[in-house]
């Protein structure tokens, strides 16, 4: 079938600002990334390293749970399961049969696809409030089963883990590559015909199975990528502590990463990078405040939520293209 | 052979029979009506065609293939869609984003062209922006393409759900009263854009009260009167038919 009738073309003029969104993106990208790259001259203290190091594998989990929850609508109130088994899979392997940590990378993908396919395939068909509190007792049940399996340390966990490179600073500066390409990887997987179709989904899930969407096979795969990048998270977690033990993995981190991603905007990718940069450094800005920061914390992010509902950095739903 | 086939189509809900035996075809671009007061199981009836609804008993056939069973997904697949009687946008994505939802089913892009930005990605996104700008001129919407499908005058969010129904490239469109809530001028560009979509090749099945509209576009109309089929003809035979007259202006008491 093709359009023969020639109709006028009208109001289809290109929208001055779209060009300038896509470099306010872009610059908004360059300048987040040359931020972390110069942070080290400022302040290369192993504390300063420490926090920036987490708040940049923290970026990773947001951007990872921004694809479930901001691009695909699916509540996902466990996510941290999908970091535990990326940072358990690494850990057992590299400590176990005593490997590099980056020969375990394949294995970690494996396994975060085989548990997003266990999680999601049959909780997919729920509707979001259900999908939520399943995906809750998920997230517990990974931890729990941390806490219980020999082969996981039980409740005192994997130490001993390589680390990727001894020096603090160069670790930071492969985490923050890595996390860049993560970032940036989850925003092209959003303006593309499969984050197109998570939108959709989100937005009506009948009319995008009446456009063609197969949708529980969109949200599975929403799941998959939102799994991969909160495993390999993971990896980087192991790297950095080289211990990691149940009490890391606890629902508090769920809902800090989800938090993230809501303060700074669903579906946002520059929104959400903020977000969590902000929930992972702002408790540490605020130590001096004692047994007050948080506190403080909470009456912060209250705040933000009042004055800026839509988040810190809300997505262009205008123009995502 | 003719493009759609119902046969006998039964639909229930619990004890409530909502459609009890209709049996119509559409043939290859023709335009059918199926009219019947609210409540007649015009809707459900399209909705078992979709596949959002899962008839009882009876036929359904597109060039021959039962679509009972089949996802909606994957009836549309065949060459199906279909807009909403109470409009289904994707109200938070721009115009055009809902229109770029109908080349769903004809992109060819794997999740790698997507994260490396491959040839392939830019060309099956640049086919995409221009088919969905296309379809959105061929239904003569004038307005913002950029602003949220939700912003949109009323009429102009029917004709972006008939633009993004079209960018599919369907040869069967379901048509839920694409007349209802427009105004009078709006009607006829209506029934210009049903016969120019029909000049394109695609047979059209259309619900709708507006009876000017049916009479004037239908080539066969189908009535329905609680779940019951009660005529199929051309329009003036069934305009003429005593049942449906019935129907419509009711015997005594109307409901």
């Amino acid at each position: 079938m093709t359009g023969t009738t020639k109709v006028r073309r009208v109001g289809a003029a290109k929208p001055p600002t779209r060009a300038s969104k896509l470099l306010q993106n872009r610059w908004a990208g360059i300048a987040g990334l040359l931020i972390a790259l110069l942070a080290p001259f400022v302040n290369a203290s192993g504390y300063a390293l420490s926090v920036m190091t987490s708040a940049a594998i923290f970026v990773m989990l947001a951007a990872g749970l921004n694809i479930v929850v901001g691009y695909c609508g699916l509540l996902d109130l466990g996510y941290v399961a999908f970091f535990a088994v990326g940072a358990y899979t690494s850990g057992v392997l590299s400590t176990r049969l005593d490997l590099p940590l980056l020969v375990t990378v394949p294995a970690v993908i494996v396994v975060t696809v085989i548990a997003g396919i266990i999680i999601g395939a049959p909780t997919l068909r729920l509707r979001s409030d259900y999908l939520a509190i399943v995906t809750l007792g998920f997230g517990e049940i990974i931890r729990i089963t941390a806490n219980n399996l020999d082969v996981t340390g039980g409740p005192s966990g994997i130490y001993g883990i390589p680390h990727l490179t001894d020096s603090p600073v160069v670790f930071y500066y492969v985490t923050v590559v890595i996390v860049s390409l993560a970032v940036l990887g989850a925003a092209r997987l959003g303006r593309s015909r499969l984050g197109r179709a998570w939108r959709f989904v989100r937005e009506d899930e009948d009319a995008a199975e009446a456009m063609g969407v197969h949708t529980y096979r969109v949200k599975l795969a929403a799941y998959i990528a939102g799994a991969v990048w909160g495993g390999l998270a993971g990896v980087l977690f192991a790297a950095q502590l080289s211990a990691i033990s149940p009490t890391s993995f606890t629902f508090l981190q769920s809902a800090l990463v989800l938090m993230a991603v809501v303060l700074g905007g669903m579906g946002s990718i520059p929104g959400v990078v903020i977000g969590a940069v902000v929930i992972s450094i702002l408790p540490e800005i605020l130590r001096d405040l004692a047994d007050y920061r948080f506190f403080i914390f909470g009456v912060l992010l209250i705040a933000v939520m009042i004055l800026r509902p839509q988040g810190l950095w809300p997505s262009r739903s205008k123009e995502v293209s | 052979m003719s493009l759609l086939s119902v046969e006998d189509l039964r639909l229930s809900f619990g004890g409530l029979l909502a459609i009890d035996g209709l049996t119509f075809s559409v043939g290859e671009a023709e335009i059918v009506s199926v009219i019947g007061p609210n409540g007649a199981g015009k809707t459900s009836a399209f909705n078992c065609v979709t596949g959002f609804y899962r008839p009882s008993s009876g036929r359904i056939t597109l060039r021959g293939k039962d679509l009972p069973g089949l996802r909606p997904s994957a009836i549309a697949g065949l060459g199906v869609a279909r807009t909403f009687q109470n409009l289904r946008l994707f109200g938070e994505l721009s115009v055009l984003d809902n229109v770029r939802a109908g080349s769903h089913l004809w992109l060819r892009q794997s999740v790698f062209d997507a994260l490396l930005h491959t040839p392939r990605y830019r060309r099956s996104e640049r086919e995409c922006t221009e088919q969905a700008h296309h379809w959105l001129d061929f239904v003569g919407l004038s307005g913002d393409r950029y602003s949220e499908a939700r912003n949109l005058p009323y009429g102009e969010q029917r004709l972006t759900e008939i633009a993004r129904a079209l960018a599919r490239r369907p040869d069967l469109l379901l048509l839920d009263e694409p007349a209802a809530g427009l105004n009078h001028g709006e009607k006829a560009e209506m029934l210009d854009l049903i016969r120019r979509i029909q000049a394109l090749g695609v047979a059209i099945v259309l619900i709708e009260h507006d009876m000017g509209l049916v009479m004037e576009v239908s080539e066969r109309v189908v009535v329905l009167n609680f779940g019951k089929e009660i005529a199929d003809g051309r329009p003036e035979d069934v305009r003429r038919n005593p049942a449906v007259i019935e129907a419509y202006l009711g015997s005594d008491a109307h409901a």
